[in-house]
């Protein structure tokens, strides 16, 4: 009778725009493969996401930006969770991204990056796939 | 010292982190969250636990986030605990009650944590007694517990808060149909939300008037032992005319759940329903309703804990061909359900004999 063990994922939009249909496609995606979806809404600073991972305490936190602030925002969010001793949590972003940036920003520590038009289920696949690697 | 002591010892120390793994160990039943809470378990009770439950769309979330924001500018630390439906074809959830309380994240008083129901019904997860306990030891002045929100037989809250808040808004249907059985007898403060809309002072008078009428009844809680009768009535069996704030509290010494209006994305109403939690509690303690809630409340947890632990042996005791077996056996009609019980029950009882 033990509880499977459920992924818990944080789905957040940092920075200022409000585009935020391709975050609640992915969050709606993800609860319909059986996650538990922390949808924490628009306008999200690096603190805010931090604390709410932490105090979630999530498996994965998925970013969703479309400002092309990601540079400015990503490391900062990295930064944190270094503070909190929470690197562990796996990371993945989903936006439009300059081809350039995207090795940057799995340099960050971002094991996965998802551009327009990806399948919602490759996402899902990738998520379990990652957090079973880790145990 | 063990990982689950160590965890505790974190917890009780004020350690957000230590705090949201021992939630996560609750949740998914691991073996060192039950020695973790035990540690815990005497630092337990301080906290005051208010429930908040109502029909979908009231506003519970916005509400918990004014009241927390209260709270925080009088020094208390709050905890929220916000459960949310799991589908019961995936088990997946959205929880999205965060979307409302993101004022506070960066406020290190105000700890929330998401819960899916995860395959419970009545308003909440299994997991959110314990949950409560957990925010409790870890020195949570306030505890609000929002519930699914289905609006009807939310009962588990009234066994799991001290002052339960019922939230209604205008505009959701008749207000007959918002006030249905069950919600009202759970009742300690009512909240209209969305005051502003048309149609809040029809929603208070309709609920005044159903509350004078539930008053009747000779016992106003299933189970929780408080007579609240017909003390107020007079002879006609009219209410004596009462106020419908914060101190409406009747002459006898029996509650009566104040009606009060919020507008709680504006933060307007919000001090009055706050002293009316403080007065509900000042209430339990000084009437000694709390230790009589306080037992059946444990009552409650023993009975369920017993319930979970006794399947959770015979299962493991018979072993799962043999349950398999005798559900096909069910199936096939040949024999009957309680007969499968019976002999799970006995193959448990044959495997406690060998183990000692």
């Amino acid at each position: 009778m033990t509880q499977q063990p459920k992924i818990r994922v944080l789905i957040a939009k940092p920075g200022l725009d409000g585009h935020d249909r391709g975050a609640k496609v992915v969050a709606r995606a993800l609860r319909d493969s059986g996650m538990e979806v922390i949808y924490t809404g628009l306008r999200q600073t690096p603190e805010m996401i931090v604390e709410a991972a932490l105090q979630e305490d999530v498996d994965a936190i998925g970013l969703s930006i479309l400002s092309n602030a990601h540079m400015a925002l990503f490391p900062r969010v990295v930064e944190l969770l270094g503070a909190e001793g929470r690197r562990d949590i796996l990371l993945f972003a989903g936006g439009i991204f300059p081809d350039e940036d995207v090795p940057e920003i799995k340099k960050l520590g971002f094991r996965g990056v998802f551009g327009p038009g990806s399948d919602t289920r490759e996402i899902a696949d990738f998520i379990r796939a990652e957090i079973a690697a880790r145990g | 010292m063990n990982d689950a002591l160590d965890l505790a010892a974190r917890v009780a120390s004020g350690d957000r982190r230590a705090l949201a793994r021992l939630l996560t160990w609750i949740e998914s039943e691991r073996p060192g969250a039950r020695e973790a809470l035990a540690a815990l378990y005497p630092r337990t009770g301080r906290a005051h636990i208010v429930g908040v439950t109502g029909a979908p769309g009231t506003g519970k979330s916005t509400l918990v986030s004014a009241l927390a924001a209260a709270a925080r500018a009088r020094g208390r630390s709050v905890g929220i605990l916000s459960v949310d439906p799991s589908s019961p074809f995936t088990g997946g959830a959205l929880l999205g009650d965060r979307i409302r309380m993101m004022d506070h994240i960066a406020d290190r008083g105000v700890f929330m944590r998401s819960m899916a129901s995860r395959g419970s019904v009545g308003g909440l997860a299994v997991a959110t007694g314990d949950a409560i306990r957990a925010l409790d030891a870890a020195g949570c002045d306030l505890v609000f517990v929002e519930t699914v929100g289905a609006g009807q037989a939310e009962i588990d809250i009234a066994r799991a808060a001290q002052t339960v808040i019922v939230v209604e808004a205008p505009g959701l249907g008749d207000e007959i149909q918002a006030f249905k059985a069950g919600i009202l007898e759970i009742a300690d403060v009512f909240v209209i939300n969305k005051a502003d809309r048309e149609g809040a002072e029809r929603a208070a008078n309709a609920l005044k008037a159903m509350l004078d009428l539930g008053n009747t009844m000779k016992q106003r809680r299933v189970g929780r032992g408080a007579d609240l009768s017909a003390a107020t009535l007079d002879a006609s069996g009219h209410h004596a005319p009462g106020g419908t704030g914060a101190h409406a509290a009747v002459a006898s010494g029996e509650w009566r759940p104040p009606i009060l209006k919020t507008v709680a994305a504006e933060k307007r109403g919000i001090e009055a329903v706050l002293e009316a939690l403080e007065a509900h509690r000042t209430h339990l303690v000084e009437s000694g309703e709390i230790v009589l809630r306080e037992r059946e409340r444990a009552a409650d947890d023993v009975q369920r804990s017993l319930g979970r632990a006794l399947i959770r042996r015979a299962l493991e005791a018979a072993g799962p061909a043999r349950v398999e077996a005798l559900i096909d056996a069910v199936a096939a009609r040949r024999i009957d359900p309680r007969a499968a019980v019976d002999a799970l029950l006995d193959a448990r009882l044959d495997a406690g004999q060998e183990g000692e």
